[in-house]
């Protein structure tokens, strides 16, 4: 794997396609986060907020998105990040993970973030820091 | 209501970052870097151990902002910002607090919704910051309406 502080702006990392949600994933997530709410794992409670059935955390697909620049660990850490929900994630929807670097400081790279479904639906999207070590 | 909660804080919470409790989390968000998990891969690094994924802090207890209660359903949850100044140590104690730190209603094309931030603080134990972190919360108006506002 090439060195992060090596892109130029412009590049993207490798994307991640994520299997196709499933209602175990959820469940994993609210045990591991402790977010419990029924939207989450429940469809009659998702029903009855007039959803068609159990939608993912957003945190769920906020923290699968963070996976982008694990491997990285040893030039840096990711100093901030940000991300605005755009849309609901269903069971059985197919999330790509990308990331593209914007802007480049001596010490800092930053990336513009994004998480879409198999519709090319923009769910999530928002930016990242990594801070590099000196 | 809850304009009225803005700049209320809570208590201070000591947590601490749980071997365990990192592990289920790296799993639940398919993150199984040795970073997280192999001890050995820990000690090697320059932290000299293993360190929690990012988003991990959603584990944690932020503590409890008197008079403030927000309903378990009907909220969006619009945005979430995290800033760290440093990794989280796997092992160490963070103390954690929150707070209200604004409210703000507006008008759009799907009638009035309220935009509530509310910001998480992580220190060490000497009182240095660690991470914040910000939530904002879409309120919708008729879930405004159930709590008085």
């Amino acid at each position: 794997m090439s060195k992060l502080n090596e892109l130029q702006v412009g590049a993207k990392l490798y994307e991640i396609v994520l299997s196709p949600v499933s209602r175990l994933d959820l469940i994993k997530y609210a045990g591991a986060s402790g977010d419990y709410n029924p939207i989450h794992t429940i469809d009659d409670e998702a029903k009855k907020l007039g959803l068609p059935g159990v939608i993912a955390h957003g945190m769920w697909t906020m923290g699968n998105l963070a996976k982008l620049f694990t491997s990285y660990y040893e030039e840096g850490f990711l100093q901030d990040y940000s991300i605005r929900f755009q849309d609901m994630v269903f069971l059985d929807d197919v999330i790509t993970l990308m990331a593209e670097l914007t802007e480049k400081e001596e010490t800092k790279l930053k990336f513009s973030v994004a998480a879409i479904n198999q519709r090319g639906k923009e769910v999530l999207k928002g930016s990242a820091v990594f801070a590099l070590y000196e | 209501m809850l304009s009225e909660s803005v700049g209320k804080k809570s208590n201070k919470v000591r947590n601490t970052v749980e071997k365990g409790a990192v592990k289920k989390f790296a799993e639940a968000v398919g993150d199984l870097q040795t970073i997280y998990i192999d001890e050995k891969v820990g000690k090697n690094s320059r932290y000299k151990t293993n360190i929690a994924p990012p988003t991990f802090p959603r584990v944690f207890d932020f503590g409890i902002i008197e008079g403030f209660k927000l309903p378990s359903v009907g909220l969006i949850h619009g945005e979430q910002h995290y800033h760290y100044e440093r990794p989280l140590l796997v092992g160490e104690e963070v103390q954690c607090y929150s707070e209200v730190h604004s409210y703000v209603e507006k008008t759009g094309s799907f009638g009035k919704m309220g935009f509530l931030s509310i910001k998480q603080y992580g220190e060490d134990i000497n009182g240095e910051l660690i991470f914040s972190s910000e939530q904002i919360i879409i309120v919708p108006e008729a879930v405004a309406r159930g709590l008085g506002i």
